[in-house]
């Protein structure tokens, strides 16, 4: 009797699983930063409201991001890697790619600043000047949208970090929380997102020391995944989604988040 | 180590401020595992009974691998679960990623056999005990197995646990096939992770301390029926 009421339960908790997951919902495959730092539990209600289509956010690193989209995993890409985004809807995997709004990385260190780099604008300039230190840097070493722009500064600098990975270079495999984390465990710069560090709560004796480059632009986009491609997805949801986050209304309420006195995203998507 | 002191203060303050948001997690946490745990139990009891008993040409090598397999990496499981269950897999078509339901699929598969192969083990050593009364009672194999599983039963409840500690406590596999998504598959470690990596060192201890509880509750109460049941027995 108790086995039979034990497998009614699992039966009826597998077909809840299974019927909450359609209705009108869409998945959003996110990169990290903007799920970090508060800004979809700030506009997720006010899109879900006006339109009554769920948003289900996945985050996950940019190239983790872009490989589930491409699995058709998901129905709307948000990622910060415009490269790979361009490739992502050229190979047929979106539809388009619209500019959605940007902020900037900074390198954040310790107090005592062992590579003098504090107050330093020169990004490149900086990085070599960690790099002739010996002064260690965590990395994402992921793929990630920010661990990619990081590789593309290095490079710029003229330096290939990876040849003193695991000596002052040190390469963490996993999100930019967790690398903050680590980093500030033993000292070593890190770069990161503004949004991220400003919503990061374990800042201890770090601050921001890089800070201002043009180069440190960082530039979010956002993709609706293609129905040719995967018929599975939600592609009318998924364009009003996109749609709307373009949109006044949403470049607005982009505009008004702020946390700790600081607007962590600025809306720049092209004008219709 | 503030942290600590805080992290105690932020637990009692979420828990008798009856916080929707957490009992939400803590639900579907209770929710996957112990259906994850029913499921193993179902297919790793029967499994761990018939290698118990049976003699069959190959049984080391099933022992082995049986054994071999209750140390399946969370994050191996959660990436096969993910490569079937996603659109581009062979079982797509189910729309199954990111639901509980794919939760508990990964976590049944990382304990089944811890079931299985605990569950043989105790099975096997009563077994011998009772072998010989078996066969003078001419028993079938069927019988035999009803008759262990039975005896075994409070043993087997301790391996059920072992399981469900197994599954409630991991995240490397939940995260994959969740995705981690507010309100739908949010689940205690995943809570955890995400608290992590946003810094907040304080309310991810919280959690942890809160799930340690939740884990507690569960086999206290199991402990309960067992001891309410042997009284019974006796009386």
């Amino acid at each position: 009797m108790q086995m039979k009421t034990l497998g009614a339960a699992t039966i009826a908790t597998l077909l809840a699983g299974a019927a909450s997951a359609q209705d009108q919902s869409i998945i959003v495959q996110s990169t990290t930063s903007t799920a970090n730092s508060g800004l979809y539990d700030y506009l997720l209600p006010m899109f879900e409201e006006e339109t009554g289509i769920q948003v289900n956010v996945v985050a996950v690193g940019t190239g983790q991001a872009i490989q589930n989209a491409e699995n058709c995993d998901g129905d709307v890409l948000l990622v910060h890697a415009k490269p790979a985004e361009e490739a992502f809807v050229e190979a047929g995997y979106g539809t388009s790619r619209t500019d959605l709004m940007y902020n900037d990385f900074v390198i954040v260190g310790p107090e005592d600043d062992p590579a003098g780099v504090d107050s330093m604008e020169d990004v490149q300039a900086a990085l070599s000047r960690i790099a002739e230190d010996g002064a260690l840097f965590a990395s994402r070493g992921d793929d990630s949208g920010t661990h990619k722009k990081e590789l593309a500064l290095w490079s710029v600098a003229g330096v290939d970090p990876t040849e003193a990975s695991g000596d002052w270079y040190r390469e963490t495999g996993s999100g930019m929380g967790a690398t903050l984390n680590a980093g500030i465990g033993m000292g070593a710069y890190v770069m990161t997102d503004r949004a991220t560090w400003i919503s990061f709560d374990n800042k201890q004796d770090y601050e921001i020391q890089v800070q201002g480059d043009e180069d440190m632009f960082n530039q979010y986009g956002v993709i609706p995944v293609s129905p040719e491609r995967c018929p599975s997805v939600n592609a009318d949801a998924a364009q009003t989604f996109a749609d709307w986050l373009v949109s006044d209304a949403g470049q607005e309420a982009i505009g008004g988040y702020v946390v700790a006195d600081e607007q962590l995203f600025f809306p720049n998507a092209p004008s219709n | 180590m503030q942290n600590m002191g805080d992290a105690f203060g932020l637990a009692l303050q979420l828990v008798f401020s009856g916080d929707a948001d957490l009992l939400e997690v803590v639900m579907l946490s209770l929710q996957v595992s112990l259906t994850a745990t029913t499921v193993a139990s179902l297919i790793g009891l029967p499994i761990g009974a018939l290698v118990a008993i049976g003699r069959f040409p190959g049984r080391n090598g099933v022992l082995i691998v049986m054994n071999a397999l209750m140390g399946l990496p969370p994050v191996v499981v959660g990436l096969l679960v993910y490569l079937h269950l996603s659109r581009s897999g062979p079982l797509g078509f189910l729309g199954l990623l990111y639901t509980p339901t794919a939760m508990i699929i990964a976590q049944t598969i990382l304990i089944t056999p811890i079931v299985a192969a605990l569950s043989r083990q105790v099975l096997e050593d009563l077994h011998a005990e009772y072998a010989e009364q078996f066969r003078s009672l001419c028993l079938t194999k069927l019988q035999i197995v009803q008759a262990l599983l039975w005896d075994a039963r409070y043993s087997l409840l301790t391996v059920g646990l072992a399981g469900f500690g197994r599954a409630v406590a991991e995240v490397g596999a939940v995260i994959i096939v969740g995705g981690n998504i507010d309100h739908l598959t949010r689940v205690m470690t995943t809570a955890i992770a995400l608290e992590t990596s946003k810094g907040d060192l304080a309310l991810a201890l919280a959690l942890g301390i809160i799930l340690l509880v939740i884990a507690l509750g569960v086999n206290a109460a199991v402990q309960s029926v067992r001891m309410t049941a042997a009284k019974q027995a006796y009386v």
